[in-house]
């Protein structure tokens, strides 16, 4: 039978023999990322200077993508044919017109088509795409009443892993890889850009000001559209200013601001609120140079960068859980949170993608912290290293991060003996040993704090997290496994409050007693790919290291279960439910 | 072996609790589905929202970890006295305990014309199919029935742009269950759907099939003739019990089950839509057809299987629901109609389509429910405020710590306590909210 969502025969949800080797193919396209890492080692050259450099790259992420495609190929049949699109309006299909028509700009400088009048076009492809944008949005929320506009998501091809899904998620990723690995074919798209760069910062534009600058133009023009199509809720209002003010301001005006004021640049000025382990170029030795370079405000920008990590994002992480970060402040949460809202659906929610996530996330946040301690170490055991009025020594650098390891172990240490869960073991153990080396490199004055060479430890992290996973992967793949691919799988800030969040803070989700419905949509919805239904069903409260507090399942859902709130930590994880007792249904408290 | 039929929000929950307290062996049979879904999430599924997989809480991985087996038929016949099942292609199923929880069926009034194609109810997975084949393309629809599925319905069909007539046999939305007030905010909320015309105190008479047997249209008892090519029938629901007619088991309009939902014959039981009491519980109906009250049926049931012998009693009522936009709860028990010794507050701000309604004891002042739309109130403190007892002023005073909006939202209690004062001449002055677990006693 003809039907438009999978009824019949498609309940089976266990991993089928096309996933197993989705997986297969996905893990081959990762090697080959690996592969080329390794073979600049050997070659003793960057990256760029492999052999079949641009054959590995694109290959391995072809690769990444068919294993994806066969991983969810049994999630896939929906009907082409789609609801959606012949439910179109007037206002709609000419706002589709116009901001097509912009994009079609945009495609057409970077196919190199445009060599001239470069501001009449720029105006047009902004114009175009903000029309666009800004109509559609009037037009497909204007004359419904305020409320949850989820109609037809799994319909559109383009948001329900259709083919337009996957044809976006392959551009995504090819104009990822152009941006890290060839520029030189955005070179048409980036001279479009000229004349906004000439205008703000007075030099010719590069492809990171092109990628700020529409990153930036998405997250205010897409906030707008989410802001009003949930404009019945002020949380999601406000948190969405927010996120665009932080992305506007802090994330692009003020380092344009700051870069025609300084000759010298580091990347400590690109971005006031990117905070370290998130922002690991804090620690590459050129931005250490730059701090120390820059006077006042290099001195500011260095003790900024530490008191965030160590003070202000634990302190809030406690208070309000880690959404203060990811779903109000973050640049990476703010474009999933705007751009990204209509593939928020597709992250996975099987309890398999829970166990991959709890592994890759903090493999992730090991290496990250043994990348910083191993580049560190050589930084501060040639000189003495000089930032305002301080001098930074290897014996102060030494006591303050092994101190600091030292500490943060038997901090995981006593949260494991109060909850018992093992991973926390694991990182007290981790941590541990990371302090056993560096003062093994202490005594015995290794130039290597972890044996291998630290500037390969660095190369390794930037190529395959820092541009791989956190840009590529991060976003290319929005359409095809959910808007928060790298905050779920990759972040390690995330990772890190998400210790917080879970054992030591005052935030949760509470359920409404026994209201839950089972319908499902919380878990649908949620971006993190939570079963969010699994605890409200139960009556218990969600309480877990991922969730960034976006609010939306709260939103869904249809029976008013879901609450996000800081409150007392004692009775976070008693569950409310109303259970049969020898008198009856009784509140269990 | 406990075997249960039916595999809905009560027979699952039964088997979920019987394999927490025991060992025994669990089957749950089922022709509507392998997997136990959720059937309040069909309408996402028609409209997009979600896709059919989403509607299952639990992996496939779940049942096999628990040991609950898990078997697609239908059950034909039911002999008690052997204690054998016999399903539709003929295989014996031997039980030493049976569940059923075969839930409901759309009802039909024996209007003419209700077999025609492209009239139906909204029910099961399988209604859910032919709808989707039903309502494939066309433009006009008609449903008929002043509920909680036929608002569902018309959501459904509105969002495919059919142009939907909605017939409600009452002057008022749900008034069987609403007091007039509060339909009445439902109402003007319906009027700001485009694409739906209501109907009220308007009844079906007749249903118009073409010469292919589809529906055409229908007429209803004023003589108004309505062009569609759908009907919904959306009248209530009945138990769902044909199969037991000769199993020897009583049945009046549902299974008939005692306080522990134990029937006529030995170690068999009823659970859910399709279990009858034969002495309701005070202030309750004989047939109960909620999600939750299929729940801790399922919950008692399994108690009761499992070696600890419990009544069903189900506490305060509550129960929930969304029309359109508006947001539904209630706790405790609001009538459409006040009792004579009890007394109303209405706090209303239309323009927002916020509605709170309290019921508490003339003399007393003893709290007894409240209706509340656009607003979320926490369940747990209301059911403790009438496990309490607590008095209307208690309840008013409180009710910033109530309050389950989300973070940020417009806080109606100063404006609440404020009208309360006016219209009963008191003085309360509103509590600052306190965190909801403070106001419980230990």
């Amino acid at each position: 039978m003809e039907s438009n969502y999978s009824i019949v025969g498609k309940e089976a949800q266990g991993l089928s023999s096309l996933q197993k080797m989705g997986i297969f193919v996905f893990v081959v396209g990762l090697i080959g990322l690996i592969q080329i890492v390794t073979n600049s080692f050997i070659e003793k050259t960057s990256v760029s200077k492999i052999d079949s450099y641009a054959w590995y790259i694109s290959g391995s992420f072809l690769l990444q993508i068919i294993g994806v495609f066969m991983f969810t190929y049994s999630d896939n049949h929906l009907s082409i044919r789609s609801f959606y699109g012949k439910q179109l309006n007037g206002i709609q299909k000419i706002s589709l017109a116009i901001g097509m028509a912009g994009f079609g700009v945009f495609v057409a400088a970077w196919l190199g088509f445009i060599t001239s009048m470069h501001t009449l076009y720029l105006w047009l492809t902004l114009g175009g795409m903000s029309i666009g944008i800004l109509g559609y949005t009037y037009g497909s929320y204007a004359h419904h009443p305020a409320g949850i506009k989820n109609n037809h998501v799994w319909h559109n091809s383009l948001t329900g892993r259709g083919i337009l899904g996957w044809i976006a998620g392959i551009v995504l990723t090819l104009f990822y890889i152009e941006i890290y690995w060839f520029p030189e074919y955005l070179e048409g798209l980036i001279r479009l850009f000229d004349p906004v760069s000439y205008f703000i910062t007075g030099s010719a534009a590069s492809q990171w000001f092109v990628y700020g600058t529409v990153y930036t133009f998405l997250i205010i023009f897409l906030g707008i559209k989410f802001i009003y199509k949930y404009r019945h809720n002020r949380y999601q209002l406000i948190r969405t200013l927010s996120v665009i003010f932080f992305q506007a301001v802090f994330a692009y005006a003020i380092p344009h601001i700051l870069e025609s004021f300084n000759d010298y640049q580091g990347y400590f000025q690109k971005d006031l609120k990117n905070v370290w382990p998130l922002n690991y170029s804090f620690v590459e030795s050129y931005q250490m140079n730059a701090m120390a370079n820059n006077g006042v405000s290099g001195t500011f920008f260095f003790i900024w960068g530490i008191v965030l990590f160590l003070v202000v994002t634990p302190f809030l992480t406690y208070l309000v859980g880690k959404r203060w970060y990811c779903s109000w402040v973050c640049g990476c949460g703010g474009l999933a949170e705007t751009a990204g809202d209509g593939f928020r659906q597709l992250s996975s929610k099987k309890m398999v993608a829970w166990k991959i996530e709890r592994w890759v996330i903090h493999l992730v946040m090991v290496f990250v912290l043994i990348m910083s301690v191993a580049a560190l170490w050589p930084y501060f055991s040639g000189k003495d290293y000089e930032i305002g009025f301080a001098t930074i020594t290897q014996s102060g650098y030494f006591y303050f991060v092994f101190g600091l390891s030292l500490l943060s172990s038997i901090g995981l240490f006593l949260l494991f003996r109060k909850f018992k869960h093992s991973m926390l073991m694991v990182g007290a153990i981790i941590l541990f040993v990371i302090s056993l080396f560096l003062g093994a490199a202490y005594i015995f004055d290794l130039k290597d704090v972890f044996v291998i060479n630290s500037k390969s430890i660095k190369k390794v992290y930037g190529f395959l997290v820092g541009a791989a996973f956190a840009g590529v992967v991060g976003v290319g793949f929005y359409p095809i496994l959910g808007n928060r691919v790298w905050c779920r799988f990759g972040c390690p800030m995330a990772g890190y409050m998400g210790i917080f969040q879970r054992f030591k803070s005052r935030f949760r989700i509470t359920t409404n007693g026994a209201q839950c419905i089972s319908c499902g949509n919380c878990s649908t919805y949620c971006e993190q790919g939570i079963d969010v239904r699994a605890y409200a069903q139960k009556g218990e409260n969600i309480v877990r290291a991922s969730c960034v507090g976006c609010g939306v399942c709260s939103a869904v859902c249809p029976r008013g279960v879901l609450k996000l709130e800081n409150g007392p930590e004692e009775g976070r994880f008693e569950p409310n439910p109303l259970v049969i007792d020898k008198d009856g249904v009784k509140l269990n408290l | 072996m406990i075997v249960i039929i039916g595999n809905g929000i009560s027979g699952i929950t039964a088997a979920r609790y019987i394999r927490k307290r025991s060992d025994e062996e669990i089957m749950i049979i089922s022709s509507e589905s392998k997997y136990f879904f959720s059937r309040t999430a069909l309408m996402y599924v028609y409209m997009g929202h979600m896709k059919f997989e989403h509607t299952q809480p639990y992996e496939p991985y779940f049942w096999d970890k628990n040991r609950i087996q898990l078997k697609e038929a239908h059950i034909n016949n039911v002999d008690t006295e052997n204690k054998q099942l016999t399903t539709d292609n003929g295989e014996k199923i031997d039980y030493d305990k049976l569940i059923i929880a075969t839930g409901s069926k759309p009802n039909k009034f024996g209007w003419k014309g209700q077999d025609s194609i492209g009239v139906q109810g909204l029910y099961s997975k399988r209604d859910l199919e032919i709808m989707e084949r039903n309502t494939n393309g066309i433009k006009n629809a008609v449903v008929v029935g002043g509920g909680l599925i036929g608002i569902e319905m018309a959501e459904m069909l509105l969002s495919r742009g059919i142009h939907v007539d909605f017939l409600v046999r009452e002057s008022h939305f749900w008034n069987g269950v609403l007091p007039k007030q509060d339909s009445e905010l439902i109402m003007r909320h319906l009027t700001k759907h485009h694409g739906l015309t209501m109907h009220y105190s308007t009844e079906l008479e007749e249903i118009h099939p073409d010469q292919n047997g589809r529906v055409e249209s229908i007429t209803t008892k004023s003589g108004n003739k309505i062009d569609c090519q759908f009907v919904g029938l959306t009248a209530g629901v009945s138990p769902n019990v044909d199969f037991l007619k000769d199993a020897g088991i009583e049945i009046n309009r549902g299974v008939l089950v005692d306080e522990y939902l134990e029937t006529s014959v030995k170690d068999v039981y009823a659970i859910g839509d399709c279990a009858e009491f034969r002495q309701p519980i005070e202030g309750r109906k004989s047939v109960e057809q909620v999600w939750y009250t299929g729940k801790f049926m399922g919950e008692t049931v399994a108690h009761t299987l499992t070696g600890e012998k419990r009544k069903y009693q189900p506490g305060h009522w509550f129960n929930s629901a969304k029309f359109f936009e508006i947001e539904y709860q209630t706790y405790g028990l609001v009538k459409n109609q006040l009792d004579t010794n009890h007394s109303e507050f209405v706090f209303e701000d239309s323009k927002n389509e916020v509605l709170l309604h309290f019921v508490f004891e003339k003399e007393t002042e003893k709290f007894i429910g409240i209706n509340n739309f656009g607003i979320r109130l926490r369940h747990p403190l209301f059911n403790e405020w009438l496990n309490a007892k607590a008095t209307i002023d208690e309840v008013i005073t409180n009710l910033a710590s109530a309050n389950f909006d989300p973070e940020f939202y417009k806080k109606y209690e100063p404006q609440v306590i404020e009208a309360f004062n006016r219209k009963f001449n008191k003085n309360l002055t509103l509590s600052k909210g306190k965190w909801w677990q403070k106001l419980i006693p230990a």
